[in-house]
């Protein structure tokens, strides 16, 4: 059974400076600045402009990256996702 | 006004117009040698006046007015009418700045490179950077870093410096009395004294200086020091500016820049002279 699906404003929409491993990330409808760490820039990035639920974006993130247990990453990618709508970062459809 | 007096500190112009001669007096002689504003405009003007004109002669109290005020600003004791022009003169900076991401912070230049010295009030800042203007720096501002937004580099704004309870002392005995404004007593922040800076601050007053360092001081503990990763040298600045939220994307860009191209480092120390010590020995390890 697939999850709720997102969508990411897209990426003009936001300016990312990325210091110390952690992301900063200026979100321009908004004005304000969110400090996030991953796998939130990473889930944002593997979304682009083609919305998807958390197994979805599990798979994209699979094939840009070295994921060991991909079972286990859908439950963390649906966390962040929520988490990440509450911050107005990423929309549900 | 009938008292005024017009001055620039760094690129900013301000007009201080009184009800009463004593504060213009005092401010004439704590910012003796500083400039007239570019063109003779003021960038900000700052009023004191009666907070109700029959006060003006039974309990007089100055109201402070500008171009931008806080609800807050009290009126104060004629007594201390000095220190109501310099808040007015913080107050227009803090609400009014749009060209540059101010800090509420001080800073000291040599070389041509600027240290930043950021916490919250009581960690020492401006004693810090009264000290070290005393000892082979350059003082920018004890109380209003300026980065600007375009080529992300800080410039001057040396006002006097504003010394507080135990400071003025330790500096009275290194710097001589004509440079001192008046002793103010049982102020909301007990007791100050102004200390015009040095006269190499003011004339190099129109100089910038590119971000070399980030220091958090800590006055009253053990000597120490931690370095303080970017993101959270982000979020320490972002919370010591007082405009960052208004000038948006800009104010993004500046900081990050700031806080990319200059380490940071949270430092303890027990006196001013081992904290002078401590910064000349991080600066030399900068360096190498």
């Amino acid at each position: 059974m697939s999850g709720p699906r997102y969508r990411a404003d897209s990426i003009e929409k936001r300016r990312i400076v990325r210091l110390d491993g952690l992301t900063l990330l200026f979100h321009r409808p908004s004005g304000i600045t969110h400090i996030l760490s991953v796998p939130a820039p990473e889930i944002l990035e593997a979304l682009g402009d083609e919305p998807a639920d958390a197994a979805g974006i599990v798979s994209r993130l699979a094939a840009r990256h070295d994921m060991a247990d991909i079972a286990e990453a859908e439950p963390v990618v649906a966390a962040r996702l929520s988490e990440l709508e509450a911050a107005g970062l990423v929309e549900r459809l | 006004m009938k008292h005024a007096i017009s001055l620039r500190i760094g690129p900013f112009g301000f007009r201080v117009g009184s009800a009463w001669p004593e504060p213009i007096i005092a401010l004439a002689h704590l910012y003796h040698g500083y400039p007239a504003p570019h063109d003779r405009v003021a960038d900000f003007s700052v009023r004191l006046e009666p907070e109700r004109p029959w006060r003006r002669w039974l309990r007089p109290s100055v109201a402070i007015r500008g171009d931008f005020m806080l609800s807050d600003a009290a009126p104060m004791a004629l007594a201390h009418g000095l220190l109501a022009a310099e808040m007015g003169m913080n107050l227009q900076m803090a609400l009014g700045q749009r060209r540059y991401l101010l800090l509420h912070a001080a800073t000291v230049e040599r070389d041509g490179r600027a240290l930043l010295l950021t916490g919250e009030s009581g960690a020492g800042k401006s004693t810090l950077a009264a000290l070290l203007g005393e000892h082979g720096w350059r003082l920018m501002g004890d109380e209003f870093a300026l980065l600007d937004l375009d080529r992300g580099l800080f410039h001057s704004f040396p006002r006097a410096i504003s010394l507080k309870n135990g400071a003025i002392a330790l500096m009275e005995a290194q710097v001589p009395a004509s440079r001192f404004g008046p002793r103010l007593e049982s102020t909301p922040k007990g007791a100050i004294r102004h200390l015009r800076p040095g006269d190499g601050a003011i004339a190099d007053m129109d100089k910038p200086a590119r971000p070399a360092m980030i220091l958090f001081p800590r006055f009253g503990f053990e000597r120490a020091v931690r370095p303080v990763l970017g993101a959270e040298a982000f979020v320490r600045l972002t919370q010591a500016s007082t405009n960052y939220v208004a000038l948006g994307e800009p104010g993004f860009m500046a900081l990050t820049g700031l806080v990319g191209q200059a380490p940071a480092r949270a430092i303890d120390y027990p006196d001013g002279e081992s904290a002078i010590a401590l910064i000349e020995q991080l600066w030399a390890e900068l360096k190498r």
